[in-house]
């Protein structure tokens, strides 16, 4: 018996396939979830992929927010169900309020698709274990809202808890994917809630597990198999 | 066409003599006359909208058809091809039971008056002519062409484009794989914006647009119909744009690709269900098109009831629904007892699904308005029966005094010093700098196939995980070649997206092409036309690869003065294997480099001609498509056997440009030495077609150099991969990061 991660496909999500293969790249079993359907099929855990949901219309993920199976997957969250939440994922999880905070348009006001740094700020999340703190990965990042903003309270709380989970690296080189590309405060890229379980980020570790395709590298894979290590172990 | 009184078809027999607006739907006078002959009476408003739409330029290819007739004539043996030229995209076999279909298109027009909506529509409707095959949409690519890139207009247009292709494309989930962006002063006015999509299915999945099967219902499903696009393609596509008329933008249609990522997915279920008969997408002319293609396709009779389309503006009348191009909108006909399952489909996907007809036993087309019909016709004659045009072509007079003045007569370097700057000048030079600014704004990563992309040669993506079989695409096109010579320079677009895709190490198997032209009443653009179809013809019959389909767009041009000729080609190729494929980048010290192929002091219409001296005039370099084959043979036999690690194909720019995007994309220098017999000039900068550098690990030198011996094919040890410049022995040295910044820079300082 392996883990049984799912992966929800809301209108528009666009990510599900590539962020099932990744389920599956790091040994566990992908299990398709519908945006209607209130029932988790037994997942032990819940990938939000990433897209455009509902065409990002009113505000990114605002809609999807209001789902059926997100009725189901905010009290599972709060009960420690590992969930992560990639890009439009993260939006809907900040809009479901599992997650402080909101995504703003990028400052330069256009679509960013590119190699991204970015350091691991901390490796006691579910969705981290496989990484230490400080390492630094590269995996893609694509978007046009994704400045992160939340109040300079919340910020200083996220910090002091340790909850900044991922910030775009900046130091060393302005090329090579490193910068904040965006404009988030404090050059956040991803967060955590307090108990660990439930991540949001908006680069996308699906796209960066196989050497053959997209950057070559594998620097996501370790979303993948941190999750899994913590489900077979409990 | 009032909407006070509708003109139904008992009206039009009653009231013969009624004025007709045959002129303002851009038809001409012998063209309405032939209506009336066909119907045997004056054409309802109705009827008279749907004929001008598919009579148009852009629906009938009425100046074309008699050129294009060639890609069939001349069309190479070959196994590959499943579906051929008619439908809305070919079809090719690639193996494994495997069938792909791609196809490229213009969205010219609209993208100069409306750049985001323009763009953004174009990759819709496109896709949707992937998705209507029966296939899932695996990439997208877009072939740009603009004004001078420091002119005003151009910081408008460009960046509108842009974000349109990103805006849809991005927010479908297909990857934008590769594509070009050209600047050049003669599309200032008339900027093209061609796109292409590959889409995947298996053999046993092809679906046809015919409507067959009497009592079979249509039904119109996706977006509610509007008053967006309404003649398109009649005015804006098929006439030349006069600046003092009145603003175009209703004719542009608004996209939203929500809606249309919802179509694809709901589409393609519907296709694993196998519930469809047969399947036609809307663009171009709208229900006009789909209903009379379908029923001319099929066995001929259909009858729809117009007035059961789902409206977006309830106050649309007849004529204009038919004419409505509102985006996002697919037309399948399906047997009744599958009827509710496919509605159910589209429930789930929150997709507007109605039945708006059924396919009859007749011959005629009716289509009825709260039980009045408005129209009667044969199908055949709106959808395959449109004029056909001997347009009067003659070489221009100026095409002489263009040739003779030849890049020989133009000063060259005087130093080395000299030389250095004008290299840097040119990978500095818009056309010739890195276009990261405008493909960072386009997903290359969406779907996790993608293993080859822009800057690359070729776009590679797998469409099998376990087997690793992949296709690879390029689109290449050059209009200042092409306009110094139209037949060579369509042949120098198809070589080069033919190199293109081999150098990464697939086998080139079939192409589509978009061809761009000025205004097909000028006897010079006509000229132009049939010297490019006839070029491209007899290329693509030596190098066996027919084409697939395609598109013509005409009638680029302001007031007298037409784009350069520009045919844009796409070749399609298949590689057995991704993990073989072959980047462009220098990424191990010691590799020895090879430069393939003959170089010949051939720089007119060069990018070196335009960077240094603004010049445009000469013969193109020669075509030798025989030895395009055997060095495609010799750098796909390469790539399987892994005797080369990086190869890059030399076109504009030449050698030097080729150099320094390999050694920019590897992080490694060059040290190159100029071979016997040719000076260092005409070595950094000849255009020579035919030819490719290639970096070669030193234990394969030996089976590499034999093999190209024995095929026959010139391979020049030209340098080595080594340290942090590119260093021409004897002549200067350039930093990469000299390079680097010069070459990054150029687009974002003018555009961002």
């Amino acid at each position: 018996m392996t883990a049984r991660i799912g992966v929800v496909t809301f209108p528009g999500t666009l990510d599900d396939r590539d962020t099932q293969r990744a389920v599956r790249v790091a040994g566990a079993e992908a299990v398709p979830l519908w945006h209607r359907d209130k029932d988790l099929k037994q997942v032990d855990a819940v990938v939000l992929p990433g897209g455009f949901s509902y065409g990002d219309y009113l505000r990114a993920g605002a809609i999807s927010r209001f789902s059926p199976v997100m009725a189901t997957i905010i009290g599972q969250a709060k009960a420690g169900m590992p969930v992560l939440g990639i890009c439009n994922g993260f939006q809907v999880l900040c809009e479901a309020h599992l997650l402080p905070g909101a995504m703003l348009r990028n400052t330069e006001l256009h679509f960013v698709c590119r190699d991204q740094r970015l350091r691991v700020e901390t490796a006691a999340t579910a969705w981290t274990a496989d990484y230490a703190a400080g390492q630094e990965i590269s995996i893609p990042l694509k978007n046009i809202d994704g400045r992160y903003t939340a109040d300079e309270h919340t910020l200083d709380e996220l910090e002091a808890e340790g909850r900044v989970a991922f910030r775009y690296a900046t130091a060393g080189a302005t090329a090579d994917g490193y910068g904040n590309p965006n404009g988030s405060l404090r050059d956040i890229a991803g967060i955590t809630n307090a108990a660990g379980n439930v991540v949001g980020l908006m680069p996308h570790p699906e796209h960066a597990v196989e050497p053959l395709v997209g950057t070559g590298r594998t620097d996501g894979l370790g979303f993948f198999t941190s999750v899994l290590k913590k489900l077979v172990t409990a | 066409m009032s909407r006070m009184s509708l003109d139904t078809v008992k009206q039009a027999e009653q009231t013969p003599e009624a004025d007709q607006p045959w002129k303002e739907l851009g038809l001409k006078q012998d063209e309405y006359e032939r209506i009336r002959e066909i119907l045997g009476r004056r054409p309802t408003g109705a009827e008279l909208a749907m004929y001008s739409v598919m009579w148009s330029e852009h629906c009938s290819y009425k100046s074309s058809k008699v050129h294009l007739k060639q890609f069939g004539e001349k069309a190479p043996q070959t196994d590959a091809l499943l579906v051929g030229i008619g439908e809305n995209a070919g079809v090719v076999d690639v193996g494994q039971g495997y069938a792909v279909t791609f196809k490229i298109e213009s969205h010219n027009h609209p993208s100069y008056i409306e750049p985001y909506q323009g763009a953004a529509t174009g990759v819709g409707g496109i896709v949707r002519d992937i998705l209507a095959m029966g296939a899932r949409p695996v990439a997208v690519m877009d072939p740009l062409r603009f004004g001078a890139a420091d002119h005003p207009d151009t910081k408008r247009v460009l960046p509108g484009v842009v974000a349109g292709i990103g805006g849809y494309g991005n927010c479908l989930g297909l990857p934008n794989i590769g594509g070009e962006v050209v600047f050049d002063p003669c599309y200032q006015g008339n900027p093209l914006v061609n796109a292409l999509c590959v889409g995947v299915m298996k053999h046993e999945d092809i679906h046809l647009a015919k409507a067959s099967g009497a009592g079979n219902k249509v039904i119109l499903y996706g977006a509610r119909t509007g008053g967006d696009g309404i003649g398109g393609v009649s005015v804006l596509a098929s006439e030349t744009f006069d600046s003092t008329g009145p603003s175009r933008r209703p004719a542009v249609q608004v996209g939203d690709p929500f809606q249309e990522k919802l179509l694809i997915e709901c589409t393609l279920e519907i296709f694993r269900e196998k519930l469809v008969a047969g399947i036609q997408d809307l663009g171009g002319a709208g229900l006009s098109c789909a209903t009379s293609e379908l029923a001319s396709a099929g066995s001929g009779g259909m009858r729809v009831e117009l007035d059961t389309v789902p409206l977006r503006d309830a106050t649309l009348s007849p004529e204009e629904i038919l004419m409505s191009e509102s985006q996002e909108r697919m037309c399948a006909i399906v047997e009744p007892g599958k009827v509710d399952r496919f509605l159910e489909i589209c429930e789930k996907w929150d997709v507007i699904a109605t039945v708006i007809g059924e396919v009859t036993e007749g011959t005629r087309l009716e289509i009825f308005w709260h039980g009045e019909q408005i129209v009667d016709v044969p199908p055949r004659s709106v959808a395959h029966e449109g004029p056909t045009y001997q347009r009067p072509y003659a070489r221009p007079q100026w095409q002489d005094a263009l040739q003779a003045d030849h890049a020989g007569l133009l000063a060259r370097p005087a130093d080395a010093a000299e030389l250095r700057a004008q290299v840097l000048a040119l990978v500095g030079s818009p056309n010739q700098a890195s276009k990261a600014w405008v493909t960072d704004q386009y997903d290359r990563f969406v779907q996790g196939n993608t293993v080859l992309a822009q800057p690359e040669d070729s776009g590679i993506v797998r469409i099998d995980e376990d087997t690793n079989l992949g296709v690879a695409i390029a689109t290449d096109g050059n209009g200042r070649y092409a306009k110094l010579d139209p037949y060579t320079g369509a042949q120098l677009a198809l070589a080069e997206a033919y190199r293109n895709v081999a150098a990464t190490g697939a086998k080139p198997l079939a192409i589509s092409d978009c061809l761009n032209f000025g205004s097909p009443e000028d006897p010079a653009v006509m000229w132009q036309f049939a010297e490019a179809t006839r070029g491209l013809a007899d290329g693509c019959l030596t190098l066996g690869t027919p084409v697939t389909g395609g598109n013509v767009s005409l009638y680029n041009q302001t007031g007298e003065v037409a784009i350069h000729p520009t045919p844009v080609v796409a070749v399609l190729g298949v590689i057995d294997d991704v993990t073989r494929r072959t980047p462009i980048a220098f990424a191990d010290e010691g590799h020895l480099l090879y430069l393939l192929g003959d170089t010949r002091d051939e720089l007119s219409g060069s990018a070196w001609a335009q960077v240094v001296h603004d010049h445009l005039g000469g013969l193109p370099p020669a075509v030798d498509l025989e030895r395009e084959r055997l060095l495609g043979e010799i750098l796909i036999s390469a790539s399987r056997d892994g005797m080369v690690d990086a190869a890059h194909d030399l076109s504009d720019g030449g050698l030097i440009q080729a150099v320094t995007e390999s050694c920019l994309r590897g992080g490694l220098g060059a040290r190159l030495v100029v071979p016997d017999g040719l000076d260092a000039f005409t070595f950094l900068f000849s255009e020579s077609a035919g030819r490719a550098v290639v970096a070669v690990p030193r234990s394969e030198e030996l089976r590499f150099t034999d093999m190209c011996g024995a095929r026959g094919l010139p391979a020049t040890r030209i340098g080595v991969v080594d340290g942090d410049a590119i260093d021409v022995q004897g002549q200067f040295a350039l930093p990469l990061a000299e390079l680097r910044a010069a070459h990054e820079s150029a687009i974002p300082a003018l555009l961002a």
